[in-house]
């Protein structure tokens, strides 16, 4: 009987010892560190992901594991979050700022970020009318150039809708 | 010297007690009455901190994770600063309002310090944001000041606080080789702790030794990182002060509601013993003024 449970325990530790060495090896050939915040909310914090994709200003490009260290800013646009489990999650984001670090981690950090589903569709055609008239009627440079800006995001937010 | 110590030292003077008892009773009334009203305002205080610092709170955890982003850059290139380079910059996180412990004065004693440290040598320029900073810096350290921002501390700190400071630190014409950030970092309800947080300029970026590494990095998207870095570093920041803060002064009110209590009972009790003196004295003149006749 005594020996019955010392084997029992002892497979119990092999069994482990094998599990804990099958997530180190999983962990060594793909791993990111993804960290997803705007100032009002947190999304991702160090989370394992497959893939992100991000609007940037130099053009949208996906992030992998394992990704060259780099900085970026971004532009208007959807994150798109590809998950472990294959799910892919979309966020709409307004202005920010990206860094891939050496040790595969991730920062995109928003000033605004919302989920998709959140976007109201009737906002987002009303506020691209009154930007649009604001770009008219804009008098100055530096007046124009605000609108032209609000003009920008809406249809991005109009064009996130869409797909 | 004894002016000091009698304030500090007597809670109630009873004046000429024996001539004027009356008199006296009515002090002490209107005393109690005082203390009383006060322990009312603190008590109210903390509960109105206290419903601002579960707010606070609440929307401190999210901050952290978003500093803990726009810091992980930072620490992954390994900057160092060299702090005896001649231009420094100092950023101050304190606020309009005070009544909160030893919030405000705890960040400017650490500032003191650090000043004092290396006076002479180098030129140190500060960057204050809320009045209470401003008034204790402003006697010692006035040539000092380079901004300064009021109008902070009422309401809870948004993003556009952060971008308004980070602007303004931007477009001023200063060129500093090293900066930090100054601000309270809340740990529990009784205790947070003066943090003291890097700050770099593009061009300290631009040579840092492993930027090299980092790929498709012009000077714009450079700039543009740190603009926006700097705005999310202090708003990281003023969350952190900000928290501090409401549990500092939940804190302190709750002290001073509890010395109020003490202060209250002691009065009461000397009230209550007065009358009664006041009463015996009365029965005796009246007695022996009886047996006289």
């Amino acid at each position: 009987m005594a020996g019955l449970l010392k084997n029992g325990i002892r497979a119990a530790t092999l069994a482990r010892q094998c599990s804990r060495l099958a997530v180190s090896q999983q962990r060594s050939y793909s791993e990111m560190s993804f960290t997803f915040a705007s100032p009002a909310n947190v999304y991702y914090t160090a989370a394992n992901v497959k893939q992100v994709d991000v609007p940037s200003f130099s053009g949208s490009f996906g992030i992998l594991p394992n990704h060259v260290p780099s900085l970026a800013v971004l532009k208007p646009g959807v994150v798109t979050v590809f998950e472990e489990d294959g799910s892919n999650k979309k966020f709409f984001v307004s202005s920010g700022s990206i860094s891939i670090n050496e040790d595969s981690s991730v920062q995109v950090l928003a000033e605004e970020a919302h989920p998709l589903e959140n976007l109201d569709a009737q906002a987002v055609r009303e506020g691209i009318s009154k930007a649009t008239q604001e770009v008219n009627a804009a008098a100055s440079e530096k007046a124009k150039a605000e609108a032209q800006i609000a003009l920008e995001c809406y249809e991005a937010l109009q064009k996130a809708l869409e797909n | 010297m004894e002016a000091i110590m009698s304030r500090s030292v007597v809670l109630f003077t009873p004046q000429l007690t024996q001539v004027r008892g009356m008199a006296t009773l009515k002090d002490i009334r209107l005393r109690l009455k005082s203390v009383t009203n006060i322990q009312k305002i603190t008590k109210s205080m903390k509960m109105v901190s206290a419903a601002k610092y579960a707010r606070a709170e609440r929307e401190l955890r999210p901050a952290r994770s978003y500093g803990a982003g726009a810091k992980a850059f930072f620490e992954s290139t390994e900057l160092e600063q060299d702090k005896t380079q001649p231009n420094q910059m100092m950023v101050v996180m304190s606020s309009d309002r005070g009544l909160c412990g030893g919030v405000h004065s705890g960040i400017c004693r650490e500032l003191r310090n650090k000043m004092n440290e290396n006076k002479g040598s180098v030129e140190t320029k500060l960057v204050v944001v809320g009045d209470k900073a401003r008034g204790i810096l402003q006697r010692t350290f006035r040539e000092n000041f380079l901004l300064s921002f009021n109008e902070y501390g009422r309401k809870p700190p948004v993003f556009a606080d952060a971008a308004l400071v980070a602007n303004a630190i931007l477009d001023v014409d200063y060129k500093f080789d090293v900066a930090s950030l100054y601000y309270n970092t809340f740990r529990t309800v009784v205790s947070y702790r003066v943090t003291e947080l890097p700050l770099f300029s593009q061009e300290h970026l631009a040579k840092a030794e492993k930027i090299t590494t980092y790929d498709s990095i012009d000077e714009d998207v450079l700039r543009c990182y740190n603009e926006y870095a700097l705005a999310s570093l202090i708003y990281f920041a003023m969350k952190e002060g900000a928290c501090s803060e409401q549990s500092s002064r939940m804190t302190a009110m709750d002290a001073a509601s509890k010395n109020a209590g003490e202060m209250i009972e002691k009065l009461q009790m000397t009230y209550n013993r007065t009358r009664q003196a006041v009463i015996t004295r009365e029965l005796i003149e009246i007695i022996s003024g009886a047996a006289a006749l």
